[in-house]
């Protein structure tokens, strides 16, 4: 046989491969409203960066007729391509072929992908759609499974790893997910539980929707399992760009610069956004944007614990990690929720060299029974932890109220934060005015001929001693007390200095957070 | 006074004043802390918290929806700590209800072969 018709052959075995599930299995993808494998892989890599491999691997049942059947692939596409010019290892499992479930061949390819991931220290990109374990090829399924969950964590916190869930994603598949650093998911496409509704019926007899149980919006909203939310697929992928511009592709490398540009002062005036009067919130996304380059900040986890604001930002060109009490939302308090999200991003920031902002506004930690039963002292005390096992540099800027808990909480110095700046409208106390003059002063108030006025007398005269960042100050707690409009220069500057901060930590497997 | 320069910047009329106000005109809530009213948003998690309500320990509730498959109960009887109460099925597993006060049961709710939810009241002390 001649060279011209080997490769004649050739293309006819590419060209069936390529098809996937067929036209059939395509045309029903589509009319879910959902793009195919390839077609999501191609709009979402830089054009024609995308190179796929192990194009030909054939899946490995021989139970329950397989071996008659033929699955282009085994139902995943692995390869590899490039985001912004940055080299990625990309797998998109495909819905068309088998439900995109998962047998032996088709862990292996994902496995194999991820290996040539860790290895190379590019970045994962992972696109779930699929229905699950390949119930045919048995306990093979499962062992396919455990190789990808091992490998994820392997990978944590060396390369990144990015999830993006495009359809149902379920049972022991969805731990996957749950183990990279960045889930994504798209309005009424995603899916993700570990039991379905049809179980929970049976054995509980709860009844609920696909949809309320683990689509997108409750994810993204009420269990926190997600980081980014996207009303459609083209959404998603440019969000997954934006994301790339920010993150360093492996962590021993820093996040490309970028050329440093200043904030939208005109749209985020940071003297206009602040009230007066310190009961009163504010939005402290417009703080933010008042002080990073070109006010472009992408929010993580924006629809969950809305108390709490995280993301990326840039100041000087540099990728910056913040994290910001939001006084919008329950007074900008901690709780389970808000601990949870801050503490993840603090590590993930920790682990590739990101710098972490620390913007404080908070009263303490939310009250409650409920809060207390779900255990808020263990959810609380991983913020502490993160902060202080964080190593990248940290600068917290104490804007209002920094009371008690919270206080020191929120990265304070005494979690080895590099530089402490705080406002003149700070106030950094035990408690707030009112709390504190009830217990201190209880005797004088309750002895006062006129109580209330004997009380409005010891609060003010606590809230001119101790409700300021003097205080503070005087002890050396607090690095320096600066003008709001000298923000964006003082944290860039303290940025600037610790760019190449070094710690000794003393030698540990690893430390036991309260997980 | 506070000037505003953008539509969600917080327009106030009075500093001190705890009066109403709101951001994008959506009215504020108060939330107190340690005697301090903030005005801020509530999210719906906080907004749908379960109050705390004390168990009653008159009251013998089921733990896991189940089917109840044997009951070692009736009205009078008399029980002490310990005693097996109910027998319910669950999880793929049959789970025992013990006692845990001493008493006399006044009233029983379930029968063998009844499904129950959660938290569904089988029987109650005098």
């Amino acid at each position: 046989m001649s060279l011209s018709s080997k490769s004649t052959d050739l293309k006819r075995r590419m060209q069936e491969a390529l098809r996937g599930g067929g036209d059939k299995a395509i045309e029903k993808q589509k009319a879910t409203g959902k793009m195919t494998a390839r077609e999501r892989i191609i709009a979402l890599l830089d054009a024609k960066s995308f190179h796929e491999y192990d194009l030909f691997v054939e899946h490995a049942g021989r139970d329950f007729d397989m071996s008659d059947k033929y699955l282009p692939g085994d139902g995943v596409i692995t390869g590899t391509g490039t985001i912004n010019n940055y080299p990625v290892c990309i797998f998109a499992q495909d819905f068309t072929v088998a439900g995109g479930s998962l047998g032996y061949m088709h862990a292996k390819k994902i496995t194999k992908i991820m290996d040539h991931a860790m290895k190379l220290k590019v970045p994962l990109i992972g696109i779930n759609d699929s229905g699950g374990a390949r119930i045919q090829e048995g306990v093979n399924s499962l062992a396919g499974y455990g190789e990808i969950f091992y490998r994820n964590t392997q990978a944590s916190g060396v390369i990144p790893q990015i999830s993006v869930i495009l359809g149902p994603c379920a049972g022991g598949a969805v731990y996957s997910p749950a183990l990279t650093d960045f889930v994504f998911v798209v309005d009424k496409i995603s899916k993700m539980f570990i039991t379905g509704p049809e179980v929970i019926k049976t054995v509980l007899g709860e009844e609920i929707s696909m949809e309320e149980l683990g689509g997108a919006r409750v994810q993204a909203e009420v269990t926190g399992n997600v980081h980014f939310f996207a009303e459609s697929e083209m959404e998603c992928f440019e969000q997954i760009k934006k994301l790339f511009s920010f993150i360093p592709w492996n962590n021993m490398k820093k996040a490309d610069p970028f050329p440093r540009k200043p904030p939208r002062v005109r749209q985020y005036n940071i003297e206009k956004i602040f009230p007066t009067n310190p009961r009163q919130p504010y939005d402290v996304k417009d703080l933010i944007r008042g002080i990073i380059d070109d006010s472009d900040f992408l929010e993580v986890q924006s629809q969950f614990a809305e108390n709490i604001v995280i993301g990326f930002g840039r100041m000087n060109g540099y990728t910056i990690g913040f994290v910001a009490n939001q006084p919008l939302v329950l007074a900008g308090v901690l709780d389970v929720d808000s601990s949870d999200k801050a503490a993840r991003f603090i590590r993930y920031c920790d682990a590739f060299n990101i710098p972490l902002v620390t913007l404080v506004d908070l009263p303490g930690y939310l009250p409650g029974v409920d809060q207390e039963h779900a255990g808020v002292i263990r959810h609380g005390a991983k913020v502490l932890y993160a902060y202080s096992e964080a190593t990248v540099p940290k600068i917290t800027v104490i804007t209002r109220k920094a009371y008690g808990g919270g206080y020191i909480a929120m990265c304070s110095s005494h979690l080895r934060a590099d530089f402490v700046f705080a406002w003149p409208t700070a106030e950094i106390a035990v408690m707030g005015p009112e709390g504190a003059a009830n217990i201190i002063f209880r005797n004088e108030i309750k002895d006062a001929e006129n109580p209330d006025e004997m009380r409005k007398l010891k609060i003010k005269e606590y809230k001119e001693k101790f409700a300021n960042p003097f205080v503070a100050a005087a002890y050396g707690y607090v690095d320096a007390v600066i003008n709001p409009e000298e923000t964006r220069d003082m944290v860039i500057h303290a940025l600037q200095i610790s760019a190449d901060k070094k710690v000794d930590v003393p030698f540990k497997k690893h430390g036991i957070p309260p997980f | 006074m506070a000037k505003a320069t953008k539509e969600n910047v917080v327009k106030i009329t009075d500093p001190e004043s705890d009066e109403q106000s709101s951001v994008n005109s959506e009215p504020l809530q108060t939330l107190i802390i340690e005697d301090v009213k903030y005005k801020t948003r509530y999210n719906k998690k906080f907004t749908n918290r379960k109050l705390y309500e004390p168990k009653d320990p008159k009251k013998i509730i089921s733990f896991i929806p189940g089917t109840i498959k044997k009951v070692y109960l009736s009205k009078g009887k008399r029980v002490k700590v310990g005693d097996k109460l109910l027998d319910l099925e669950a999880m793929k597993m049959v789970n025992t209800i013990f006692c845990e006060y001493n008493g006399t049961i006044a009233d029983l709710y379930v029968k063998e072969g009844d499904q129950v939810p959660k938290n569904f009241l089988l029987a109650v002390y005098k």
